[in-house]
């Protein structure tokens, strides 16, 4: 019996701990409710990507309502691939919280983290299941506002400015999104994601939608941080608390991707994109723009998490890059590196959080001669950097490759090479921690290490033994990703 | 605000009323423009006016802190809870039909429920929002 | 259809652009909030608007009535404008908490206390 409601519990067990936090106020407990929530998520994703994986989508009516006129939450390959980074990074992220939140946050606040936690979880599980279009505004608008408190919890002050801006432009995102939402509730008279799609083919060059598309794609880039609409991201990630940081990194912007594919390809479909609207080419001028400035930009940096989070925009520039090449090639490689970059940058942040746990803060100075106090925290972060940059044997190379593949498939020999070079980059930027943490000697005598926490170590070491899995063994990965994308191609025709 | 008698005066005669009202809004709420939302708001608003016309720290004694916070979260698990019963019964989540014999009936079951839950979280968010900004600026004064 | 019958459209359009106009051009912290909200107000009439059916009466099924409005759109409003209140209180918070650290609610002012804590480190 249970096994038939799996789509509504993955969203209502971590939205249900949030108030239990709430509630029962201590927060040892809440921590213990808030990773047991995680873990059940993920549990249940994991249930549900074997479910669709051999049965095809599974389509759930909320509150028995049948679709198109009430609420649901449909599972397909793509969505359940989402669910399982989500719910994944989630419940790896939540045990560390436990002994990084204490040095990093006042008194008092740690339970409130949990709640946000479990709500923030709760609104990016939700956006990546639901199937209609409202629904998918308000769960965008839970995980935001969450995330908002989320960053400015952070113990400088400037991440309160931080998060003032990243809520402005946030919810700038949100409402233009909403807008677009609207003029196509106007235009079809619906909000079931498959029902509009149905209801669009056909018609889908009229003006009312045109301005729909338009809206949606400056919304949901705002959100997920496509050049030139980052600004909010690199203050965010840096100001944050690093369980924060890691949590939003790996999974905030990526299911902002999913939604822009979503309405891409299931919604609007590839006649408008490619004939009617030069959409693809602006998209793929922006993703390089994206990819070559932001990893110029970072290679300048001084602090390490602003470092890493302008490596984030870049990044998205190579998933927005997949998109952009529109062929079943291309797609993969972006729903790869989607999966890869969360894991990579969770790693990263994670680890970083475990440098600033000793040293406080993470400028690059205060990582000299890092490795000979620290010296497995300083090797973690540079297997994750390698990953970053695309070595053979990490989780990036294979996302890079499968991209750099894709481009020579699309005739688009250039592109493989833009790839390629601006990894090189990426080269520079990771060296510059390495030259930091090897070769240079320690600037004051090393911090006297503290106790290692071991939830904190374990989490971080998880991520990063996925990035060297999923370097090897790309049969999930892959896999999964060529499957969503073909559906997605498929629905875009 | 000693002086004031006939603020306090009338404060204390409207209170009632206003809760009274919040009371009519969220159990007429079937049958006329209402429901838990507004009910919440117009009882946290009795509070809020007992709050500024006697202080603070009254209202605050009056419903404590611990109160507020517990109506957040207590109000969103009634509704929730309300979801897992219909799973129990047999339903999808949040399905009200099963929750009575008559599926209309349950329709109106689960409203009712769901309603309560509304207006105890938002009456809780709305007077937590009030003691946030209300006590944060007096501690700024005596600065 | 002329163009004044679309007059809805017309003050959507007029709200939507004044609030993103305040939100990017004023400094201050607490007019960018109202900005913010301005510009939400737009999209509630956006879809408000449309729902009322010309000659439709409430939507609540009795003999002698054919045409109803479209309730929906209200039902989806009602939700939008609770998540444009909660953003609008945290935001004030926000706003609060930065009065508080740096004294200031004016955006440069704020930019230039950060730079001259940097530069003093």
């Amino acid at each position: 019996m249970i096994l038939a409601h799996l789509p509504a519990l993955e969203v209502v067990v971590p939205l249900i701990a949030a108030p239990l936090t709430l509630v029962l106020r201590r927060a040892s407990i809440a921590w213990a409710l808030t990773t047991a929530a995680c873990a059940i998520s993920f549990v249940v994703a994991l249930l549900l990507a074997v479910e669709v994986a051999r049965g095809g989508p599974i389509s759930y009516a909320i509150g028995s309502w049948a679709p198109p006129w009430g609420i649901e939450y449909r599972v397909d390959a793509l969505s359940s691939f989402m669910l399982v980074l989500v719910s994944g990074i989630a419940t790896v992220v939540a045990p560390y919280a436990l002994r990084s939140v204490a040095t990093e946050l006042r008194g008092g606040q740690g339970t409130l983290l949990y709640t946000m936690f479990c709500l923030c979880v709760a609104g990016l599980l939700g956006m990546s299941i639901t199937g209609d279009a409202f629904n998918l505004f308000v769960f965008m608008e839970i995980a935001s506002l969450s995330s908002y408190v989320l960053i400015a919890l952070g113990r400088d002050r400037r991440a309160l400015l931080a998060s003032f801006q990243y809520l402005i432009l946030g919810t700038i995102g949100a409402t233009f999104f909403v807008i677009g939402v609207g003029l196509l509730f106007l235009k079809t008279g619906t909000l079931n994601l498959a029902d509009m799609a149905d209801r669009l083919h056909g018609e889908s060059t009229d003006r009312a939608v045109r301005a729909a598309l338009a809206f949606i794609v400056v919304g949901m880039s705002l959100k997920l941080a496509l050049f030139p609409l980052h600004l909010w991201l690199p203050n965010a990630y840096t100001y944050a608390p690093s369980t924060v940081t890691a949590l939003l990194a790996a999974t905030a912007t990526k299911v902002s991707v999913y939604v822009l594919m979503r309405f891409y390809f299931d919604v609007f479909g590839l006649h408008l994109l490619t004939r009617v609207l030069p959409m693809q080419d602006i998209l793929m001028g922006l993703s390089i723009l994206a990819i070559v400035t932001a990893s110029l930009v970072a290679v300048w940096q001084t602090d390490l998490k602003r470092l890493f989070a302008y490596s984030s925009v870049a990044q998205i520039g190579y998933i927005t890059l997949g998109i952009a090449l529109g062929t079943r090639e291309g797609l993969t490689a972006a729903i790869v590196h989607l999966f890869n970059h969360g894991i990579t940058k969770g790693a990263l942040f994670l680890l970083l959080g475990l440098v600033a746990y000793y040293t406080g803060r993470t400028p690059i100075s205060s990582v000299r001669g890092l490795a000979r106090s620290m010296p497995l925290t300083t090797f973690g972060i540079t297997l994750a950097g390698l990953s970053l940059v695309g070595v053979p044997g990490t989780a990036g190379f294979v996302s890079k490759w499968t991209l750099v593949l894709a481009a020579f498939e699309a005739d688009q020999w250039w592109l493989g090479g833009i790839v390629v070079a601006t990894s090189l980059i990426a080269v520079a930027y990771v060296w510059r921690f390495v030259e930091a943490a090897y070769l240079s000697a320690p600037a004051v005598p090393s911090p006297v290490p503290r106790d290692r926490p071991l939830s904190m170590v374990v989490p971080a070491w998880i991520l990063v033994g996925a990035c060297i899995w999923f370097g090897f063994d790309t049969s999930y990965t892959v896999d999964a990703a060529r499957r969503a994308a073909t559906l997605l191609l498929e629905a875009a025709q | 605000m000693k002086g004031f008698l006939v603020l306090r005066i009338v404060a204390k005669m409207l209170i009632p009323y206003i809760l009274v009202f919040a009371l009519y809004v969220q159990f007429h709420g079937d049958y006329s423009p209402g429901g838990g939302f507004q009910a919440g708001v117009i009882a946290a608003a009795a509070i809020m006016l007992y709050g500024l016309i006697f202080g603070l720290p009254s209202a605050r004694r009056l419903v404590p802190d611990a109160v507020v916070e517990t109506m957040v979260g207590l109000g969103v698990l009634i509704y929730a809870g309300v979801g897992l019963v219909g799973l129990a019964l047999g339903g999808n989540y949040l399905d009200y039909f099963v929750l009575a014999r008559d599926p209309v009936a349950g329709q109106l079951r689960g409203i009712f429920w769901v309603e309560i839950g509304v207006a105890i979280t938002v009456s809780g968010v709305m007077l937590k929002i009030f003691y946030m900004f209300a006590g944060r600026r007096r501690r700024d004064d005596t600065r | 259809m002329s163009v004044l019958g679309h007059y809805n459209y017309w003050v959507t359009v007029f709200l939507m652009t004044a609030g993103l106009y305040i939100v990017i051009a004023r400094g201050n912290l607490v007019k960018k909030l109202i900005g913010l909200s301005i510009f939400q107000t737009s999209v509630y009439l956006l879809y408000v608007a449309p729902g009322k059916v010309i000659g439709g009466t409430a939507p609540i099924i009795a003999p002698g009535y054919t045409l109803y409005s479209n309730p929906l759109p209200h039902v989806l409003i009602l939700t939008a404008i609770v998540v444009g209140v909660a953003t609008l209180a945290l935001g004030l918070a926000l706003a609060v908490r930065i009065h508080e650290q740096y004294g200031s609610i004016e955006e440069d002012e704020i930019l230039a206390a950060d730079r001259e804590a940097e530069e003093r480190a």
